[in-house]
């Protein structure tokens, strides 16, 4: 009887033991990443449930705020205290410091497996490997130059999508004699560097991008062509409202929206904006390449980073990288969020006229060599000289230094931020 | 149990040097010495680390190489620094200077013996209370043209009305200015109403009687006994606009372009943002050594004054 008790009682406790141990062996990933409005969480439940029918309990850490920077603060504390992430949401030049500082994970494996050497584009192959390895599964891919143009406005005006800057000017001024506000715009530094951008591939082609914002040859950022820039920029700021300044982009955005305004130039995740309010591309909004842009593509992706977790993490790690490429998610997510997928070989059966475009014109300037990544997205600078570049940008577009001090400043700007 | 008398004053020296006695003795210490040895860590640990910081390479993540002088040349080749520094000059000059003007006039019409001034001083005190962040918003949402005075004003039929300061890149500091004297003025007021309160009634009612008139009463015999005051308002005002962040933040975001850049914003951005953590680092020891330039003249004469 007592024996009895006893056995029963044992079993019990191996039993309890047991599942507690397959409780903590169940392979988990930890995000960090700052998705956290409503369609973006929406289009990340996609993830998370691929991973948890493989098994994989996905341990969610959302830092929302600044775009990220606040995020930066968390992974900053996460990773000197030597307790980094399995994955984290990274832009651009961050992905390299961060590689630089030996804490990157190795996914060449399953790079290889998967072939992602082929279906990623070179240009965004740059920043997902560092020193020739994968440390990075990109999500999606937003480029930056493209103008939003309120399709009611534009019929009046005419109806013909500008195609150079004169052409938008006059586009524009038309808005204006329409009682509207031209150019929907937001004064923070990122908005100013996003029109400054597309202003200078309009101008000086992207020959002259690559030169001036890739290269930084102080010639370019000072020349004549940079002046035609800033000259634009000035024209451009005429047609703004007299509250744009400190104005959040999604706020520009509705302005057009609500026909109050004509026109915004912006990256594709304001598309979010108008497929949320129930809006149609080409019937109630136009969406064109910046005008004078047509062939290039400036670009900004999200990428998780793998951080080097080592061990049994590891191998959840690895599900999760792959699931992040697996075409499926690429197109559930990349229809939400409004941007195009990372990997070329996608269907575009899914995705509206924009979404079409876009991946029409990422395949494009993948292949020509017009594919180039974004300053004010952390794509073509690291971040110190970014921010330099952008205090310009935007003291010039808010009148605190002339256009001629603009070109002195710039290339002294960048010179003490390296 | 045995009834114990009281204890005579003269205690034998053996007894004296108890245990219990002893623990007595160190009481004081021992509750004291873990939030002593918190502040050492994360107060003075932490000026330190931050000190050493600003001597390396550190760029995204704090690294320990040195690098000498180098975070302080970048820090002053940066044309945002002075910038910053001439909006601290600005801001702090009229924000110290308002806030003890105005709140040495209120505090004085309260002193008038009115009514209701149990009304009233919780009035002028309340924007206390609130924290930089809503008092930032609330001066953001009515400064702004499209929203606040200027929107009102029009919508009266006054259209010529113009106020557009919070985005005039060269006028935005000022409303830094105006949401910051209006939170912290009622609070000025109340410390110089605690010091009217408590000058001794004897010396007025004597000047009184020698027909002095009561302009030179406050002129001469008041305001210079408010002396301790001016100087308690002063230090209290001048490190909160050395190390005003949030006000800005919440109102002008640093804006339009970077004319409302603060050292404390330009510290952040630099540490956190840009990745020049130890350029960063630099212009926090800057503003230490800005606040320690305030603090150690009125320690000393604090102390000159104790010791006479």
């Amino acid at each position: 009887m007592k024996i009895r008790m006893i056995a029963k009682l044992a079993a019990g406790a191996a039993l309890i033991a047991m599942t507690a141990g397959a409780a903590k062996a169940a392979e988990q990933v930890e995000v960090l990443h700052w998705w956290t409005s409503g369609g973006e969480a929406a289009a990340l439940n996609v993830l998370k449930e691929n991973l948890q029918k493989q098994g994989v309990a996905w341990k969610d850490m959302p830092v929302a705020g600044g775009a990220g920077s606040a995020a930066m603060t968390a992974l900053r504390a996460r990773v000197t205290a030597g307790d980094p992430p399995t994955a984290v949401q990274l832009l651009g030049f961050d992905l390299r410091d961060w590689a630089q500082m030996g804490v990157a994970a190795n996914l060449d494996d399953l790079a290889k497996k998967e072939g992602w050497d082929k279906v990623i584009p070179a240009a965004l192959q740059n920043f997902s490997k560092f020193d020739g390895h994968w440390i990075a599964a990109p999500v999606n891919i937003h480029s930056t130059n493209w103008l939003w143009i309120n399709k009611a406005a534009l019929d009046k005006a005419g109806g013909k999508a500008p195609t150079n800057l004169a052409e938008l000017i006059t586009m524009l001024d038309a808005f204006k004699g329409q009682g509207l506000t031209a150019l929907a715009h937001g004064g923070v530094p990122w908005q100013d560097g996003t029109l400054w951008e597309a202003v200078v591939l309009s101008t000086g082609g992207p020959d002259f991008y690559k030169k001036a914002v890739l290269d930084l040859d102080p010639a370019a950022l000072s020349g004549d062509t940079m002046k035609k820039v800033f000259d634009t920029m000035s024209k451009l700021r005429t047609y703004f409202d007299p509250n744009f300044s400190g104005r959040e982009w999604n706020l520009s955005t509705a302005l057009v929206i609500e026909g109050k305004a004509g026109a915004q130039e912006m990256g594709d995740w304001s598309k979010g904006e108008w497929l949320r309010a129930n809006k149609k591309p080409g019937t109630d909004f136009v969406c064109i390449r910046f005008p004078g842009t047509q062939g290039s593509v400036l670009f900004n992706a999200d990428q998780f980073m793998m951080f080097d977790v080592g061990g049994d993490a590891e191998k959840a790690q690895l599900k999760m990288a792959s699931a992040v490429e697996d075409p499926a998610f690429q197109i559930a997510f990349n229809t939400v969020k409004g941007s195009v997928p990372a990997r070329t070989d996608v269907s575009n059966e899914k995705f509206d006229d924009c979404g079409k475009k876009g991946m029409a014109d990422l395949a494009e300037a993948s292949s020509k060599g017009t594919l180039m990544g974004s300053l004010a997205h952390g794509y073509a600078q690291p971040a110190a000289i970014k921010e330099a570049m952008l205090d310009v940008i935007t003291q010039h577009l808010n009148g605190q230094l002339t256009t001629e001090a603009a070109l002195k400043r710039l290339p002294e700007a960048v010179k003490a931020a390296k | 149990m045995t009834t114990i008398e009281p204890v005579p004053v003269v205690v034998p020296q053996r007894q004296g040097r108890s245990f219990a006695d002893g623990l007595r003795n160190a009481l004081p210490k021992i509750v004291l010495a873990p939030s002593f040895a918190v502040i050492l860590l994360f107060v003075y640990g932490f000026i330190l680390w931050t000190v050493y910081l600003s001597f390396t390479t550190s760029r995204i993540l704090p690294v320990y190489k040195w690098g000498g002088f180098d975070a302080y040349y970048r820090l002053w080749s940066q044309p945002n620094w002075y910038v910053a520094m001439q909006n601290l000059a600005i801001f702090g000059v009229l924000y110290i200077g308002i806030c003890i003007a105005l709140g040495l006039a209120i505090a004085i019409l309260m002193d008038q013996r009115i009514r209701a001034e149990g009304v009233l001083r919780p009035i002028f005190l309340y924007p206390m209370a609130l924290s930089f962040v809503v008092t930032g918003t609330a001066w953001k949402w009515f400064l702004n043209p499209g929203l606040g005075l200027e929107n009102t004003m029009h919508n009266l039929g006054w259209t010529s009305f113009k106020f557009d300061w919070l985005v005039n890149p060269k006028m935005a500091i000022y409303t830094v200015v105006i949401a910051g004297v209006w939170q912290a003025s009622g609070f000025v007021m109340a410390m110089f109403l605690a010091g009217l309160r408590g000058i001794d009634g004897e010396i007025i009612k004597a000047a009184q009687i020698d027909g002095a008139s009561s302009v030179s009463i406050y002129r001469r015999i008041i305001i210079p006994l408010l002396r301790p005051v001016f100087l308690s308002a002063f230090i209290v005002l001048a490190h909160m606009a050395i190390k005003s962040y949030d006000l800005v933040i919440a109102l002008t975001g640093g804006g339009p372009g970077n004319a409302t850049e603060l050292p404390s914003t330009f510290m952040y951005s630099y540490t956190f943002t840009r990745n020049q953590m130890n350029v960063g680092s630099a212009s926090a020891v800057m503003m230490l050594m800005g606040i320690t330039a305030i603090i150690v003249p009125y320690l000393y004469s604090e102390l000159r004054e104790r010791k006479q």
